[in-house]
């Protein structure tokens, strides 16, 4: 057991190693040298150049700016935003929970209703349930995200007034001081009246949106998984005993269907990331998304490199965590070579 | 090219022999990939000829004729079908023209990836050792950066035009080719008939591409019909960003970009771009639904 984690933690190392000489050279590549950034257009003295240089670490040859880079990294010092002139790692983390509510809310939608999508549509194979589901399945599954954002915020918001249009609370009827950097929680923390649902109002379509792709891949995982385990003998015995089919299904067949419906919900974690990039700019959404794209425009390149060398440490050690948890559920791939 | 030969698959039917008309005859059962099937031949079409079938040029501005609204809708302009965007240019057009860029954009990088992926994954699979490390490591490491973020890192190092969104779609989606090379080449690499062929005497690079490969062909062909509808959606998600074709290019994802502040009052002109993409994403997946049931029974989802 203990061979099985080490082994797969020693297995993320040389990946970290990548990624950090990939964010390295990228800083390296990009259009525009940071000390020529700073110049300006008034110029700058060559003694000043080189004290610049020399303060950022760019009179040193390149193996020993890159140990350095990474020995920051390794101290936690993720690099300082060229904007903000704040330590990236500080930013990140400010904004990171309005990633993660949305995130979590988001799968949770998308669980609650695609595992009981994909059951009910196995067990009505062929007919219209079925058929009706896996239509809507295939859809949201092809579904572009910005757009379905935008045609929710015209529905719901705009015509039917029912939900804000952006945002994560509204800052004119309510405040109060981040607890936990969870909206839901800290409106309910606050006490004051009506907060917690103008909260949910305002995370409802988000949710939705980035929701519909892993609701999409969750419904037609249950339902193939479900069908194959459904063909099964103990299955087949449950039924001879003249147990209910509602018990067959929704208590022998699934908890064997989910297993590979859980693998899927842990592939779906780089997926949800790459989504909210996409859903917190649609709905102004304060996340680490939108602050990316937002890095990007400003040519904020520090930043763009630390969040992005953190999110895929994130999405690295969320994977490696659900490679250990499925070698404990799972002796097979514990002792598979 | 794969899509070529499935799209001429339904003329050809009666004469090609054998594996061809067993292949169409289990396509065909399934209803909705022979629509997505025609649906995606439909756009084909209309990507290819849209110089000769769009009424007007895509960037040419109407003055005094913006913000028109589709047939239906009462003040349009009959000369106008589906209306003008913001700066009066005709929407039809430029969603004709939109679906050659999607389209071109989507292929090529079905292209490049199934010839990289393919030369990679047998590499890994052939060659093993350092090669197989290096290359599969590599792989874990582009699967690990969310894909829509590692795109737009390798924008934002490249610089953004139609050309860089289809080489950051492509590596962003490159490592599921080669796996999928990799695994099927492997397992095809212990059967009888790869000894059999060793022992005969054949060289390396022939066994490789003659021996092996045409056996992995199946997956490959059902990735590639599923990658095509995946870069359609992230080259459309890069061009919504501002970070894929620049304007006045005609791209899906742009144009809905572009529409954001006339979404309120003058709905159509977001509405139609995103259809477009949503159409023709689900033709596309439909029918590779429908390929990977008729062609690979390992995977078929019952």
């Amino acid at each position: 057991m203990i061979r099985f984690f080490l082994k797969r933690l020693a297995l993320t190392i040389p990946t970290f190693i990548a990624l950090m000489f990939i964010t390295f050279v990228m800083l390296r590549l990009v259009p525009g040298d940071p000390i020529e950034v700073r110049r300006g257009e008034r110029g700058i003295s060559p003694e000043r150049l080189a004290q610049l240089r020399h303060d950022m670490g760019l009179d040193q040859p390149v193996w020993k700016q890159f140990l350095d880079y990474a020995n920051a990294l390794l101290h936690g010092d993720f690099g300082t935003s060229i904007v903000s002139k704040s330590p990236v790692l500080h930013e990140f983390l400010t904004l990171f929970p309005a990633t993660l509510e949305l995130t979590i809310t988001a799968m949770l939608f998308a669980i609650v209703l695609g595992i009981p999508a994909g059951v009910i549509a196995a067990s009505r194979r062929g007919g219209v349930y079925d058929q009706t589901l896996m239509g809507l399945a295939l859809t949201g599954y092809s579904m572009p995200i910005f757009w379905w954002g935008l045609i929710l915020v015209l529905v719901m918001s705009n015509t039917l007034h029912l939900t804000p249009v952006s945002g994560r609370v509204d800052l004119i009827k309510f405040y109060y001081q981040p607890v936990t950097g969870f909206m839901l929680i800290d409106s309910l923390l606050s006490g004051q009246e009506g907060a917690f649902m103008d909260a949910v109002r305002h995370l409802i379509l988000p949710m939705i949106v980035l929701g519909t792709v892993p609701l999409a891949v969750i419904a037609r995982m249950t339902r193939s998984s479900m069908l194959e385990v459904l063909e099964e003998d103990y299955v087949r015995t449950a039924r001879a005993k003249g147990l209910s089919w509602t018990r067959i299904v929704g208590v022998h067949a699934l908890r064997n269907a989910l297993i590979p419906v859980v693998t899927v919900i842990g592939l779906q974690v780089g997926g949800l990331l790459a989504g909210a990039v996409l859903t917190e700019t649609i709905f102004s959404w304060p996340g680490v998304g939108k602050w990316l794209i937002e890095s990007i425009n400003r040519r904020d390149y520090p930043a763009l490199q630390g969040g992005i060398m953190l999110i895929a440490t994130i999405v690295i050690l969320v994977n490696l965590f659900i490679d250990m948890l499925y070698g404990l559920i799972n002796p097979r791939i514990r002792h598979a070579k | 090219m794969p899509s070529d030969a499935r799209l001429t698959a339904p003329a050809t039917a009666p004469a090609p022999p054998g594996p061809l008309r067993a292949f169409w005859r289990a396509f065909r059962e399934n209803r909705g990939a022979v629509l997505g099937l025609a649906v995606v031949g439909f756009i084909l079409f209309v990507a290819v000829f849209a110089n000769v079938l769009a009424p007007y040029s895509p960037i040419e501005q109407f003055r005094g004729f913006s913000k028109l609204p589709p047939f239906w809708v009462e003040g349009s302009d009959p000369r106008f079908l589906l209306g003008t965007d913001a700066v009066g240019r005709d929407m039809l057009s430029r969603l004709m023209y939109g679906a050659r860029v999607s389209l071109f954009i989507g292929l090529s990088v079905m292209v490049v990836s199934m010839v990289v992926g393919v030369a990679l994954g047998l590499a890994a699979a052939f060659f093993g050792g350092v090669a197989d490390v290096i290359i599969i490591r590599v792989m874990d490491l582009i699967m690990a950066i969310p894909s829509l973020v590692l795109a737009i890192l390798i924008i934002a190092i490249i610089g953004p035009n139609l050309t860089n969104t289809i080489v950051a779609v492509t590596i962003v989606g490159l490592p599921r080719y080669v796996r999928l090379v990799r695994a099927s080449a492997l397992t095809e690499l212990t059967k009888d008939y790869v000894t059999a062929a060793r022992v005969s005497g054949v060289g390396k690079f022939r066994l490789m591409t003659k021996t092996v490969l045409p056996n992995c062909v199946a997956p490959l062909i059902v990735q590639a019909a599923l990658g095509l509808s995946d870069a359609i959606l992230e080259a459309a998600g890069l061009g919504f960003l501002g970070l894929g074709a620049q304007p006045p290019t005609p791209e899906w994802g742009s144009m809905l970009a572009d529409t954001r502040d006339l979404m309120l009052s003058h709905p159509w002109v977001m509405a139609f771009p995103g259809l477009a993409i949503l159409v023709t994403v689900l033709a596309i997946n439909l029918m590779g639904d429908g390929l990977r049931d008729a062609l690979d029974p390992r995977l078929r989802r019952s």
